[in-house]
């Protein structure tokens, strides 16, 4: 057994689990914060992305006890002072899920993805990487949220949510 | 019993009924907070894992579990020397539809026979999923290998035709379509294949089981809450009523989740054996060796014509494949008896047994690779004729049924395509294969015909109305995605004039009156249809309380005469609130049922539902339908096809939500375009096993690979179907793999009658 401290969600969390045990086991099993969600355990579908120091990454692939001492959110704390984060309020307006599974993993990959584009990161289908202010398209937002997959199908909603929040003042 | 039934029901659009309103499950689906079948805490709760055989066909001579006993924290390997029997799974039965449920006919564990590679043949529990996941890939499996057929390619020539059932036929003729094909001065004669399909909902099929002596509670992610629960019942011998299924979320499904398989049996059994509650939760894998899939297909479509391009033949026959022990045809022939109007046809579903897991339903079974033969051949045919694919089309667009000369219930494809062509710009289009381009790409643009039968089944619903103008609807329909309570809300707020905001509706329980499965794009019209006439006796007993007083200004008005709106009953002007009713009779509420769950009840509601089915068969025929637009972008040099605009002009009668009507129909095509581009299960023909067990091996459409897809729908009720709703779950996906095709011909000049359309094809 590995003593792990972390925050998750603003709290001071304290576990002692396996060396093997996944982050997206302990926040689901251990921590009982189920909004995060299991689809493939192989880093293929992005059902578990959570934000680390306010960067994705896929739970599944990830170690727990990697993450000693880090700041992790997940999708239920993502909402700011009991409203809810301006995604979650696109991703309804917008129809942005169906079957709500993928959802939690779209949203949270959009945080992130919006942190990233707005710290300047080109993408695979930036015209000009060296550019500065790369315009948010919709082509550049589907190719940075690709490693999310959604089933459903609710891709056109999705994006359409992610570029009102992005477009909008905050 | 009578044969007589309600007049349609049909109505314009209400101040909810047509809206675009915000899913209600919104809020818990945006924050994390709905809870799926693997996400119900249970204290004691233990984890379970499978180990599936590694042969396709054959016995158990060795099971050596030492090694997974000995891993930390395994409570139990249960194989089939020390499993408690299940009962064997049940024969069909047209009286009781829970018959269709069983996944295959397997007993697992209870039996050392191997009958697909993938079967289970061990369930560890553990007290962690690690652990159980760990044990079960120790647990040593011997074996006496039979010979097996896995090949689909080479089990072909094997086909027998299949048999007609009173759900579906196997074949169908009119005239002589061989002699006049023969005899046409312009045919096309071409073969088609399918690749094996998964459903790959995000969800993985998950079950959390605990027993309570002989009663027994099930979270599993079911498309058919009823279906599972005497399923259950049968196979572990207790009665249905003590069982209760809970499946309120459901993690996508597509048909998967349709049947009962066996992780879920697995864990009902793991948790009887170990006295504690069990939680499984699939792995990719697992859903791929324990699930079914699509079908393969080959197919024949043979199409004749005069060269005024009236269509004179049209040959269409198929071969699918069934497990040995278990799965059904598909009706891939089924938009061929719908869509042309041809004088002589020709339909025939063949079928061939593999010693393979049991294929299942998944979105438009039948109608989805079937609209990809038949309609990339009616642009071949089109081609040949120096016609445009969508000229040819109208050009045999039938008034009547082709194959039997029904009245339709309802046709708009004309009107489809018209607006299709209008909105998608299909007069920029230059016929000439290869002769559009934008910089280095190839541009092509593409049409096809999307086709689904529409289906109601029997559904049992009540509805309270408060005296505080609050209205609770309960029904155990299922919701993966479809919006059902937010549409059913629309519906029942419309119905008893109250704002949609006062509407609650209670669905995913067996604790519920019985819903209908969410299956054939039937369930919105199946409940639709009970909860309207659930408020109609609603209102009926609030217009009995109200005229039991002199005050009340409805008293002698006749139910007919009134108009429900402003949360109350209405004739003109005089009228007053349901508020005003119940609190002046000193009632809480006023409730009304349709349909009942007593024995005696369900029965009924079969007989009714079975009577009502054959008799709208012999009437009419129902379907949605619409015209598919596709303009693709290939790259001359990679042969990498990008699918670049849509367009989908869809008849789907009412639209009871705007916004997850059009959610739907995309994510259909979204469906469409992995079954055209990117989708393929690849078995190993030697062994028979799965070689692409996972979603980085077989590929769903990403986000990238999907455009803006503009999605219409003509909204013009079909006047035999409640409130004129037909189902839009399948139809967005039928016609779209074929729109792709014929895209990718119009851009490249090359034809691909193999699925998937992958870059090698092209080059």
């Amino acid at each position: 057994m590995v003593e792990i401290r972390m925050r998750v969600n603003g709290v001071s969390e304290s576990l002692d689990v396996p060396p093997w045990v996944s982050l997206l086991d302990v926040l689901r099993e251990h921590l009982g914060l189920t909004g995060t969600k299991r689809g493939c355990d192989q880093g293929a579908c992005g059902a578990c992305t959570v934000l680390v120091d306010g960067e994705r990454i896929n739970a599944c692939l990830a170690l727990a006890v990697q993450y000693t001492g880090r700041d992790i959110t997940t999708i239920e704390g993502v909402a700011g002072g009991g409203d809810p984060h301006p995604l979650q309020t696109a991703f309804i307006r917008d129809d942005g899920f169906q079957c709500g599974y993928c959802t939690s993993g779209q949203i949270c990959s959009a945080i992130g993805m919006l942190a990233e584009h707005g710290a300047g990161s080109a993408s695979a289908v930036t015209e000009h990487v060296a550019a500065t202010g790369i315009a948010l398209s919709g082509a550049e937002i589907r190719e940075r949220m690709s490693g999310n997959l959604c089933r459903c199908g609710a891709y056109n909603g999705i994006v359409r949510a992610i570029q009102d929040v992005a477009e909008s003042p905050r | 019993m009578t044969m007589t039934e309600r007049p349609p029901r049909t109505a314009p659009a209400g101040p909810s009924v047509g809206r675009p309103i915000d899913r209600v499950d919104g809020p818990a689906k945006t924050t994390g907070a709905a809870r799926y079948s693997a996400e119900y805490p249970y204290p004691d709760l233990t984890h379970a894992a499978l180990t599936h055989a590694t042969i396709a066909r054959g016995r158990i001579t060795g099971i050596d579990t030492a090694e997974a006993d000995a891993v930390p924290g395994v409570l139990a390997v249960i194989t089939h020397r020390n499993a408690p029997a299940m009962r064997p799974a049940p024969s069909f039965s047209m009286l009781d539809l829970s018959t269709f449920a069983s996944g295959t006919s397997v007993n697992y564990l209870g039996t050392d026979e191997v009958h697909w590679n993938g079967q289970p043949m061990a369930v560890v529990v553990a007290e962690t999923r690690d652990a159980a996941l760990r044990a079960a890939a120790l647990v040593r499996l011997s074996y006496e290998e039979l010979p097996a057929t896995v090949d689909f390619a080479g089990a072909e020539k094997d086909a027998r035709p299949q048999k007609n059932s009173a759900l579906q036929s196997g074949g169908a003729t009119k005239g002589d379509a061989e002699a006049a094909l023969a005899a046409a001065p312009v045919s096309v004669d071409l073969r088609f294949t399918t690749p094996p399909h998964h459903h790959n909902a995000i969800e993985p099929h998950s079950t959390t089981a605990a027993w309570d002596g002989d009663r027994l509670t099930v979270h599993d992610g079911t498309q058919n809450i009823s279906w599972l629960r005497r399923h259950l019942a049968l196979r572990f011998g207790v009665r249905a009523q003590n069982i209760r299924v809970i499946a309120p979320y459901v993690g996508g499904a597509f048909g998967g989740k349709t049947m009962v398989w066996a992780g879920t049996l697995l864990t009902v059994l793991a948790a009887r054996v170990t006295g504690r509650p069990v939680r499984m939760m699939l792995t990719r894998e697992g859903v791929y060796r324990t699930v079914g899939g699509r079908t393969p297909s080959t197919q024949r479509v043979a199409l004749g014509a005069g060269r005024n391009g009236r269509l004179t033949a049209l040959i269409h026959t198929s071969v699918t494949q069934v497990g040995r022990v278990g799965g059904g045809p598909e009706q891939v022939t089924s938009q061929s008896r719908h869509l042309y109007d041809v004088p002589n046809i020709l339909l025939q579903q063949n079928l061939t047994e593999l010693d393979a897991l049991s294929n299942t339903v998944m979105r438009a079974p039948g109608e989805s690779i079937g609209t990809f033969a038949l309609e990339t051949a009616v642009d071949e045919l089109a081609g040949e004729l120096g016609l445009d694919p969508i000229e040819f089309r109208m050009r045999n667009e039938p008034e009547r049924n082709p194959i039997d000369g029904k009245r339709f219930a309802h046709r708009m494809l004309r009107e489809a395509y018209a607006l299709g062509a209008e909105r998608f710009g299909w007069a920029d289009r230059t016929p000439r294969p290869g002769s559009m381009r934008d910089g280095r790409w190839l541009v092509g643009m593409g049409v096809a015909s999307a086709y689904h039968p529409s289906w109601q089944f029997a559904a049992n619903v009540t509805v309270r109305l408060s005296a505080d103008g609050r209205v609770l609807v309960r029904c155990g329909f299922h919701e993966m995605g479809m919006g059902g309570a937010t549409a059913q809300a629309q519906i029942a707020a419309d119905a008893l004039g109250v704002p949609f905001e006062a509407v609650r509706v209670e669905y995913g329980d067996s604790t519920l009156p019985t819903g209908p499965g969410a299956g054939g794009s039937g369930q919105t019209a199946s409940v639709a249809a009970s909860l309207l006439t659930a408020c109609d006796k609603l209102k009926g007993s609030v217009l009995a309380l109200a005229g039991r007083s002199r005050e009340s200004p409805l008293r002698g008005r006749r139910s007919s005469t009134l108009e429900a709106r402003d949360g109350g009953l209405w004739t003109g002007p005089a009228g007053e609130s349901y508020a005003t009713i119940l609190a002046r009779a000193g009632r809480d509420s006023v409730e009304a049922a349709v349909g009942s769950d007593t024995r005696l009840g369900a029965m009924t509601g079969q007989l009714r539902f079975m009577s009502k089915f054959m008799l709208d068969r012999r009437r009419w025929v129902k379907a949605a339908c619409g015209a598919q637009f596709c303009e693709v972008r290939v790259d001359p040099v990679t042969g990498e096809v990008r699918v670049s605009r849509w367009t989908g002009v869809f008849d789907v009668g009412t639209v009871i939500n705007a916004k997850t009507a059009a959610s739907q129909l995309r994510g259909g095509i979204v469906m469409g375009i992995g079954m055209a581009l990117t989708e393929e299960t690849l078995v190993d023909p030697r062994s028979g096993r799965i070689m692409n067990p996972g979603l980085a091996e077989y590929h769903v459409p990403v986000h990238a690979d999907i455009p803006p897809l503009d999605v219409h729908y003509l909204d013009e009720p079909d006047p035999t179907m409640p409130l004129g709703l037909i189902g839009v779950g399948e139809v967005g996906i039928t016609g779209a793999a074929a729109a792709i095709a014929n895209a990718v011909h119009h851009a490249t000049g090359r034809r691909v009658r193999d699925l998937p359309i992958t870059l090698d094809k092209l080059l």
